[in-house]
């Protein structure tokens, strides 16, 4: 960094000397929860802390992890999509189904153009028609449901042979001990946060987000980004399906169900905001990992999975409450 | 009571937000059974003062005598029940639901089941639109009248109460011609009842037609109280936009024969109801002023050229190749630079910083397979920075955090760092401290003597006529005149803006 | 802000266009009628009519809730939890008796629908988010009281419930029609009703009034909360049992059926006959394919394409000013 860096980095620490904690609270008050809820978990369990078990927890949250990432990217450019649960149990059962058809690499192309195809069209419906996200990908989430329905006819489907096949590697599968779909989900972080902080296309996502007429008197194509906003989400979508496919070496219509709740609260839990226009990739990490320790060190404490669910609702409601008191000024509207 | 009773006095009324003195030490008074009219461009603190009447904002210094006692109303509510009605240019009105329920909505009369006594409710409704001589019935919906007759059913719903003060903002912005005429039969009908009534408008010839007297508004100040028997448009226009010549805005012009390659060109250019028919051009390192009162559709002609509107008919030619009309992403790869009227909602994401706003534009061309080139941003950020002295503790201060001032200097940055052929600028001073003022009109000559085309709108004369090297009279969606730096004066202009035919108007 | 421009017209005008845009459930009421008719003979047997009128019962009822809601502008995805929350609790504390188990999950119901009320008004959070989360959230209080077990009461009584009829017409859609008629009383002759189309036709209108914004949807939030709870009971009486997944997706019906019916989706605008047009073609297509021995499945893609066609219609004939 220039040496005029420098001089304005001196001028913000003179004029505000004193440490505000209210301020360190509100930046990083995400993450002393996410430390105080570990140790409050490993003090209650003995194996909560041990590599196996973060590895285990990385492993599960990958999958909800990567689409995450998508919805990160949604979320900034001021849109939502509710349809990502649904998307992913239909390219699961396509990327099983096709499996046997025709050999699991064209498995994988199909499940991966399902899952473009479908943010494409959701992405008209918003970009284009300029519709209403919330309710279009509401009605979307029932219609590819009902599409993935039709297509198993309700029936599971699994890959015949699965010994003979390299296709759960991508699941099951780990490099130098570790898991492949932590691997994936990894990579994707990096990418997708490199592109949005780095690139041409993350300043027009945040500007679009931030002020969509602003970002069109400076000539953004606004219609174009919140477009590929979801195909980008419909392709993590479709990588989600695919890996959970390849672990369960199987796949029925239910998968995904809900995925949207818990993706969503993932991402506003790390502090991306649901008016567009601010947000991260490490925020939404640390998002997924807080629900994905939480889900765990739930399930090591004793609780059945659904308990976690009445604790996501208080979350949710929380984070989104605290970002909208901070945007307002206020607590209570 | 007595017909020159003043039923309303404010007096000395200052208002400042940070950074900005929106009114300053203004007078105000309405008399019973009179049309005050408030006139003033945007900005000029004409809503503001209405805040301040209704106790949407207290006044920093200065105090309001209602009926002869000192008052400060909680809100528009509170004001209401007092007497003192606000019917502002956006009605407050449901679409949905019929003329007597908006009448009285929030006060539904109810019968003794405690349901609503519709009948009651059209009894008492009739009698108030009787009142009014209007000729729609209380169970029409709203949605379905006219606005003018809408405007009839906001009245109605102040004389629900009894009624001393209507305060009409702008109340003519959507009318026909024809509603204009209802509603000012319904104006006169008010006054011969007695009512005082605040006409808020910048349309000058209505204010002639309707008002008996005339403050005239510009910057906050009080510039002029005037009877309006006794006063002309001119008079009038001079008093909102005219100002002393201020001293750094003695700048050397180019004359007519001075002028380079022409840079833009608009041809015919229309669009329904906002503009019609526009042709001008623009050459290079020229800067031409486009000077019309607001509603005269200078900003949308603007919009129109940079690429966010869309016309009707007409072609736009840069550098001699036509280009596509209402594409403004291509408008900036071809080096068109457009600072918006409006700053916090079109020109800045204000939750981003200032590096990210002030690159915003030019990261098209600065980056390397979509990356961008972070030193090289910063190094323009630097430049700009230094070049227009824009204040800001660090490039990633959020922009919102800027001074007004500031933040108009950063959308500058913005484009200037595309190095525009073509940069157009609408009301670049509006609600900026004098200094920095005075700072962009010097930017923009630097900018024209770089080759620069400029394109600046205003409707303050003295900057206009201050920075151009050649000056269009805008009125009503149409040139109406067109003048070189050295044969321009403010009587022409104002004929131009007002479009009054020549020689039928003096400026005093 | 809407364009003002366009709705000028003549009084006294009769404007067929406009009658037949608003009435259009009636339209396709009609056209269903006909279409199921001739596809399937046993469709007009007044069996299987009261049949749709049952099945459509529960679903209409819960469209009241809704109607109120969406008429004020919001929106509730937690109704079908809400359901599912009633039904387990109805048949959990029978051993209390009917009356005790009744009141104690209206009750619930209605506490839950206060809950989102008060996020949405006072901590201000848009009404998706905050019922999206008790959608899931009240979904695991059902699993977590039920163990994830479907609950089955001995109580024949309760089951009697549903399954009671005043003349031809059975109990369910008895309270239904009852249920109707009142809400469309409360939203035409009380100043509750007028308050919700002043909320959502122009809220900002509605605030300047004086009208007490935040009580109104409140109280139409615990209506949703309400109206779900009794769908609920009531579902839980005709099978006197409870599954811990019910109504799952009668959030979804309960929303297409009312926008299909008319009630726009940013509000002011609806009432609850033409939900009730909206609720019987629902109904009459869930039952129809039935009929046709069409998947199941059929019906939700049909719900989701009605609910996108219907945002693009409301859309297309109130285009955002661009």
């Amino acid at each position: 960094m220039g040496s005029s860096v420098k001089t304005e980095s001196n001028l913000k620490d003179s004029s505000s000397k004193k440490i505000n904690f209210a301020e360190i609270i509100k930046r990083h008050g995400i993450l002393f929860v996410f430390l105080l809820m570990i140790i409050g978990i490993s003090l209650r369990t003995d194996s909560f802390l041990t590599q196996n078990n973060m590895l285990l927890v990385l492993r599960q949250v990958s999958v909800k992890g990567i689409i995450a990432c998508g919805m990160t990217y949604m979320l900034i450019g001021g849109e939502f999509d509710l349809s990502v649960g649904s998307l992913v149990s239909l390219t699961a059962v396509l990327v099983i189904d096709f499996h046997d058809i025709l050999g699991p690499f064209a498995a994988i192309i199909i499940a991966i153009l399902a899952g473009i195809s479908v943010g494409a069209f959701n992405g008209f419906l918003v970009g284009f028609l300029k519709l209403n996200s919330l309710i279009v990908t509401f009605g979307m989430l029932f219609v590819i449901q009902a599409l993935t329905l039709l297509y198993t006819g309700g029936q599971y489907v699994s890959v015949s042979n699965q010994g003979a096949t390299w296709f759960s590697i991508i699941g099951r599968g780990f490099i130098f001990g570790i898991p492949i779909p932590v691997i994936i989900f990894g990579i994707i972080l990096i990418i997708f946060g490199v592109v949005l902080s780095k690139t041409v296309y993350g300043r027009y996502l945040y500007s679009v987000g931030g002020n969509p007429i602003a970002s069109k008197f400076s000539g953004i194509p606004k219609t174009y980004i919140t477009f590929s906003t979801f195909i980008i989400t419909g392709l993590t979508a479709a990588i989600g399906g695919i890996i959970l496919g390849s672990r369960l070496m199987s796949a029925q219509n239910y998968l995904g169900q809900g995925y949207e709740f818990d993706i969503i609260t993932a991402v506003v839990l790390g502090g991306t905001s649901l008016f567009g226009g601010s947000g991260s990739i490490p925020k939404t990490l640390i998002g997924v990992l807080i629900l994905g320790f939480l889900s765990n060190g739930f399930i090591m404490m004793g609780f059945p999975y659904y308990v976690q669910w009445v604790v996501q609702w208080a979350i949710l409601i929380g984070a989104v409450w605290m970002d909208v008191a901070s945007k307002r000024g206020k607590i209570l509207a | 009571m007595k017909e020159n009773e003043c039923i309303l006095e404010m007096r000395n009324i200052t208002k400042t937000f940070p950074g900005v003195k929106a009114l300053d030490k203004v007078n105000f008074e309405v008399k019973k059974g009179e049309v005050h009219a408030l006139v003033g461009e945007n900005g000029a603190g004409k809503s503001t003062l209405m805040k301040v009447l209704s106790g949407i904002h207290s006044p920093s210094e200065g105090e309001i005598i209602y009926q002869g006692k000192k008052v400060e109303f909680a809100g528009p509510l509170d004001a209401k029940a007092k007497g003192v009605v606000l019917i502002h240019q956006e009605l407050s009105l449901v679409d949905e639901m019929t003329v007597a329920e908006n009448i009285f909505l929030g006060d539904l009369p109810r019968n003794k089941f405690g349901f609503i006594d519709w009948k009651g409710l059209n009894k008492r409704s009739k009698e108030l639109l009787e009142r009014l001589e209007c000729e729609f019935e209380p169970t029409e919906l709203v949605g379905r009248l006219s606005i003018a007759r809408q405007q009839m059913v906001e009245i109605a719903r102040g004389l629900t109460q009894d009624v001393n003060i209507v305060v009409f903002d702008e109340p003519t912005a959507s009318l026909t011609q024809e509603e204009e005429k209802v509603l000012f039969e319904n104006i006169n009908r008010l006054r011969e009842q007695g009512t005082a009534i605040v006409y808020i408008s910048h349309r000058l010839n209505e204010i002639f037609q309707i008002s008996d007297r005339i403050t005239v508004l510009r910057d906050g100040e009080m510039t002029g109280l005037l009877n309006t028997a006794e006063t002309n448009e001119c008079e009038l226009t001079s008093l909102m936009i005219g100002r002393d010549l201020e001293d750094h805005l003695d700048f050397e012009k180019r004359g007519r024969d001075e002028i380079g390659k022409e840079v833009l060109k608009v041809e015919g250019l229309s669009k329904d109801g906002l503009f019609n028919d526009i042709s001008f051009s623009i050459h290079e390192g020229e800067v031409l002023g486009l000077s019309g009162l607001v509603g005269a559709g200078r900003s949308e002609l603007a919009e129109t050229i940079f690429g966010v509107r869309k016309a009707d008919s007409g072609k736009i030619f840069l550098e001699g190749d036509e280009i596509k009309v209402g594409d403004a992403n291509k408008s900036v790869d071809l080096g068109i630079g457009f600072v918006p009227e409006n700053r916090k909602e079109q020109g800045l994401i204000l939750g981003r910083s200032v590096l990210d706003n002030l690159s915003l534009a030019k990261i098209r061309n600065l980056n390397r397979y979509g990356f961008i080139k972070g030193r090289e941003e910063k190094l323009i950020y630097q430049d700009y920075q230094d070049k227009l002295d824009i204040k800001t503790p660090s490039s990633k201060q959020q922009v919102k955090n800027l001074s007004g001032g500031n933040q108009q200097k950063v959308i500058m940055a913005k484009w200037l760092c595309i190095n525009p052929k073509l940069l157009i600028l609408d009301e670049p001073t509006v609600g900026i401290d004098v200094g920095t003022k005075a700072e962009i009109h010097k930017l923009i000559r630097k900018l024209a003597a770089a080759g620069i085309a400029v394109l600046v709108i205003s409707s303050e004369m003295p900057e206009v006529m201050g920075v151009s090297d050649r000056i269009l009279t805008m009125y009503h969606g149409e040139i109406t005149g067109e003048f070189y730096a050295e044969e321009a004066t403010e009587e022409k202009l104002i004929k131009g803006i007002t479009g009054i035919e020549a020689g039928a108007c003096k400026v005093g | 802000m809407k364009s003002k421009t366009g709705i000028m017209k003549v009084k006294d005008n009769f404007d067929i266009w406009d009658f037949v845009q608003k009435n259009s459930i009636w339209l396709i009421f009609v056209i269903c009628i006909v279409f199921f008719s001739i596809m399937t003979p046993n469709f007009l047997r007044v069996r299987n009519i009261t049949n749709i009128f049952l099945q459509s019962s529960f679903i209409g009822i819960m469209s009241i809730g809704m109607t109120y809601l969406m008429i004020d502008g919001n929106f509730d995805l937690s109704m079908g939890s809400i359901m599912a929350l009633s039904a387990v609790l109805v048949i959990g504390f029978m051993d209390y008796g009917i009356p005790v188990a009744v009141l104690l999950s209206l009750l619930a119901g209605s506490a839950i629908g206060a809950l989102n009320g008060l996020f949405v008004t006072k901590a201000g959070i848009n009404a998706f988010i905050v019922t999206l989360g008790s959608m899931l959230g009240v979904r695991g209080l059902v699993y977590i009281y039920t163990g994830e077990r479907a609950l089955v009461s001995s109580e024949l009584a309760f089951s009697e419930i549903s399954a009671a009829s005043v003349g031809p017409i059975p109990l369910p859609v008895l309270i239904f029609l009852i249920m109707l008629i009142l809400g469309e009383l409360v939203l035409r002759y009380t100043s509750h009703g007028r308050g919700c189309y002043a909320i959502g036709g122009n809220y900002e209108a509605a605030v300047n009034a004086g009208i007490k914004v935040d009580k109104h949807i409140i109280i139409n939030f615990i209506l949703a909360g309400f109206t779900a709870a009794l769908a609920g009971i009531l579902m839980a009486s005709r099978m006197n049992a409870a599954t811990p997944t019910l109504g799952m997706e009668d959030h979804m019906i309960v929303i297409t059926a009312v926008v299909l019916g008319g009630t726009k989706l940013d509000g002011g605008f609806g009432n609850l006959i033409r939900t009730l047009g909206g609720v019987l073609v629902i109904g009459m297509i869930r039952n129809g394919m039935n009929l046709l021995n069409v998947h199941s499945y059929v019906n939700m893609l049909i719900m989701g394409l009605i609910l996108i066609s219907v945002v693009y219609m409301d859309q297309k004939f109130d285009p955002l000013e661009e």
